[in-house]
C-alpha cells in the first residue's frame, strides 16, 4: 500500500446529483437521481476511468468534478481544499488547475475565433505570463499537441476533428492544470485519429505529470489508459478497482456482462456469450435493492429488498454486489 | 470473394459528385459480391465511401451525385438497366436497409404500428387486418416485448436500441432477401450492440437472408463478417475472407487498422507515485 502522507489529488465524497423533484404537487415524485453517493479518489499523475451506458451518471459526475454542475450534497476535494462551498467568483480561480476536455471538439471551439484565440484566451482571462510572451506559449502549446504553427490561423471549420480535438487539449494545457476530466474525447474520432490522440494523452501526462478523469462507453480505450478503473450503473459505482484486476476477474455481474459485450477481435473467437436482456431502468424510477437485480442473471429474492453497499474484496477491489465472493475464487 | 451465384454483385462501381469546387469522384473501381445467406462487411474511416457504395446500391444518392461507371446486379438483374418502379419494387422486397440513427429515419409524427402498416402496403397485397397481424408478428420476429401495445406508441417513446428493433422489423416487413445496414449499432451502448448483433445473426439465419453490414467497427466486423471489404478514399484496399484479413491483412493500411484497436489482453498502465508542483 501506499505511504500515508500521500493525499489524493482529487477526493469525491457522496456526491450527489439529482434533477427535479420540485416541491410543487405536481411534480412530486419526479425526482431523477443522475449521480447517487458516488465516492472514489484520484491520485496525482494517475488516469482514473469511468465507464457504463448512457445515463449512469458518468458525465454527470465529471461536470459537477470541474464545476460545471452543482452537486445536491456531497464534497469534492481537490489538492486538499473543499470545492463544493466555494462562490462562483473562487470556482473560476480554482478551474485554472483542472480543465475538461468534451466529446464534440468542434461545439467546444468558438466557431469564430482563430485556433491562435481560442488557445490564448484562457492564458489572457487567467493572467498567466507576460502578455506579449503569451503568442510564443500559444506555439509552445500547439507544438506540444503535434499540430502544424499554421494550424494557428484556421477557424475550426477549416481543420479535421482530430485536429481540433488536439487544439482543445492544447487549450486546456495552456493553464498547466494537475486534473483534466476527458469526457469522451475520442469517442467522435476515426479509429487510426483515435490511437494518435490517446497517445498523445499519454505521452503528456508522462511527461507533465498530469491526473486524467476519463469518462468514456469505450471498454477497451479505458483499458488501455486507465490505471484505476470505476463502472458505474444508475448513478451508482458498482465495481472499481486497479484495472487489471477489474477486467481479469470482474466481481459485479454488470461489469462481466459489459467485458462480454465487447466484441472479440479474434475471427475464431465467436462465442455464445450471455448478453445483458432488455435495457437500463429510468433514473428516474431505479429498481427497488439492488438497481441491477432487473436485468441480473444471478438476482436472488434479497436482491430486490436490500440494496448493497460497495465494499472492498480483497486489496483495493470494491464492488457492490451481495454475492461477489461467488465470483472470486 | 466470387461466389457461383452472389445475390448482390458490384462490378468496378464509380460515384461521383457535383460541387462547388468541381466534380469530386468520391468511390473508384469499388467491386464485390455477397453470397446467399453470407455476411460481407465492408469497413473503413469516415469518408472511405462506404456509405456512399451503398448509397449507390439502393439508388439512393443524393442529388448532385451520380454513378458514372460499372455495374450493380442483383440477382443477376442490372439495377442500373431498371426504370424506377422497379426498383422500387426491388427496395423494400429485395433490399431492406436500417440506417445508424433510428430516431433520425423514422417519421416521428406516426405510430410504429402506422410504420410498419406503410411498408406493408406499399409492397404487399395484404389487407388491413392481415397487415396488423403482420405487423405483430414483426415486432415479435425482433423481440419487442409486448407487440399489441407497442404498435400503438411513436418512435420517441423507444429507447435507442428497441427504435433499432423497429427500424430492423420494417426493413425485414416484405422479407427481403438482402438486408444493408449502415453502422446499425454505431449509437448503441455496449450491451445493447451485443443484443442487436446476435439479433442481426439469428434473423439471418432464420430468415435465410445476406448481410451487407457497414461499420468502422473491427470487432463488430469480427463479430459478424464472413467476408470482408477494408475501404480507404473510395477505393478498395483490401478484399477477402475474415480469417485471411484479420491474420493474414495484406495491406499495411489493414494492418495499421488492426494495430490501432486497443487490446483487451495488453495491460493497462502502472501507476507509480508523483508529487504535483
Amino acid at each position: 500500500m501506499m505511504a500515508v502522507n500521500r493525499e489524493p489529488l482529487l477526493q469525491v465524497s457522496n456526491l450527489k446529483r439529482y434533477y427535479g423533484g420540485s416541491s410543487s404537487w405536481l411534480r412530486a415524485g419526479r425526482t431523477i437521481k443522475a449521480v447517487e453517493d458516488v465516492s472514489f479518489f484520484v491520485r496525482p499523475g494517475e488516469t482514473f476511468g469511468v465507464v457504463g451506458e448512457s445515463g449512469c451518471g458518468k458525465t454527470t459526475t465529471g461536470r459537477m468534478i470541474v464545476g460545471l454542475d452543482r452537486p445536491t450534497a456531497g464534497s469534492i476535494n481537490f489538492a486538499g481544499e473543499e470545492l463544493t462551498t466555494l462562490s462562483a467568483e473562487e470556482w473560476r480561480i480554482r478551474r485554472r488547475k483542472m480543465q475538461m476536455i468534451f466529446q464534440n471538439p468542434l461545439s467546444a471551439l468558438d466557431p469564430r475565433m482563430t485556433i491562435r484565440r481560442q488557445i490564448r484566451e484562457p492564458l489572457d482571462l487567467h493572467d498567466i505570463g507576460i502578455p506579449n510572451e503569451r503568442d510564443a506559449k500559444v506555439e509552445e502549446l500547439l507544438d506540444a499537441v503535434s499540430l502544424q504553427p499554421a494550424m494557428a490561423d484556421r477557424y475550426p471549420h477549416q481543420i479535421s476533428g482530430g485536429q481540433a480535438q488536439r487544439a482543445v487539449i492544447a487549450r486546456a494545457l495552456g493553464l498547466d492544470p494537475d486534473l483534466v476530466v476527458c469526457d469522451e474525447p475520442v469517442s467522435a474520432l476515426d479509429l487510426s485519429v483515435q490511437a494518435r490522440v490517446t497517445a498523445l494523452l499519454q505521452d503528456l501526462q508522462e511527461r507533465r505529470g498530469m491526473a486524467y478523469v476519463f469518462i468514456s462507453h469505450d471498454l477497451r480505450i479505458v483499458k488501455k489508459l486507465s490505471h484505476r478503473v470505476a463502472v458505474m450503473y444508475l448513478g451508482q459505482i458498482v465495481e472499481v478497482g486497479d484495472t487489471d484486476d477489474v477486467y481479469r476477474q470482474p466481481l459485479h455481474p454488470y461489469t462481466r456482462a459489459l467485458i462480454a459485450a465487447i466484441p472479440d477481435m479474434a475471427p475464431n473467437h465467436r462465442s455464445k456469450r450471455t448478453t445483458l436482456q432488455g435495457d437500463p431502468p429510468s433514473p428516474a424510477a431505479p429498481p427497488s435493492g439492488c438497481h441491477f437485480h432487473t436485468r441480473c442473471h444471478m438476482a436472488r429474492e434479497s436482491c430486490a429488498r436490500e440494496a448493497p453497499v460497495l465494499r472492498e474484496i480483497g486489496g483495493a477491489h470494491q464492488v457492490r454486489c451481495h454475492f461477489a465472493e461467488e465470483f472470486a475464487s | 470473394m466470387t461466389e457461383q451465384n452472389p445475390i448482390l454483385s458490384v462490378e468496378g462501381l464509380c460515384v461521383g459528385f457535383r460541387t462547388a469546387a468541381g466534380f469530386a469522384d468520391t468511390v473508384h473501381d469499388v467491386s464485390f459480391s455477397i453470397g446467399h445467406r453470407k455476411t460481407l462487411c465492408i469497413v473503413g474511416e469516415s469518408g472511405s465511401g462506404k456509405s456512399v457504395t451503398c448509397q449507390a446500391i439502393l439508388g439512393l444518392l443524393a442529388g448532385n451525385g451520380a454513378q458514372t461507371g460499372g455495374r450493380i446486379l442483383f440477382e443477376g438483374h442490372d439495377l442500373g438497366a431498371m426504370s424506377e418502379t422497379e426498383l422500387e419494387a426491388i427496395r423494400g422486397r429485395g433490399i431492406g436497409m436500417v440506417f445508424q440513427d433510428p430516431l433520425g429515419s423514422l417519421n416521428p409524427v406516426h405510430t410504429v404500428g402506422r410504420l410498419l402498416d406503410e411498408a406493408l402496403l406499399l409492397h404487399t397485397q395484404l389487407n388491413r387486418s392481415d397487415r396488423h397481424v403482420r405487423s405483430i408478428e414483426l415486432l415479435r420476429l425482433v423481440r419487442i416485448p409486448d407487440p399489441e401495445q407497442r404498435l400503438k406508441a411513436y418512435v420517441h417513446q423507444f429507447s435507442g436500441g428497441m427504435a433499432q428493433r423497429v427500424m430492423i422489423a420494417i426493413a425485414l416487413a416484405c422479407r427481403p432477401q438482402l438486408l444493408i445496414a449502415d453502422e446499425p449499432t454505431t449509437a448503441l451502448d455496449v450491451t445493447i450492440q451485443a443484443q442487436i448483433l446476435e439479433l442481426l445473426n439469428h434473423l439471418k439465419s432464420e430468415l435465410g437472408m445476406s448481410l451487407l453490414f457497414i461499420t468502422h467497427d473491427l470487432g463488430v466486423v469480427a463479430e459478424m463478417a464472413d467476408d470482408v471489404v477494408v475501404m480507404r478514399h473510395g477505393r478498395v484496399v483490401e478484399a477477402g475472407p475474415l480469417t485471411q484479413v484479420f491474420n493474414t491483412p495484406a495491406s499495411d493500411y489493414t494492418k495499421s487498422l488492426l494495430d490501432a484497436v486497443a487490446r483487451l489482453d495488453t495491460p493497462s498502465p502502472a501507476y507509480r507515485w508523483r508529487d504535483v508542483s
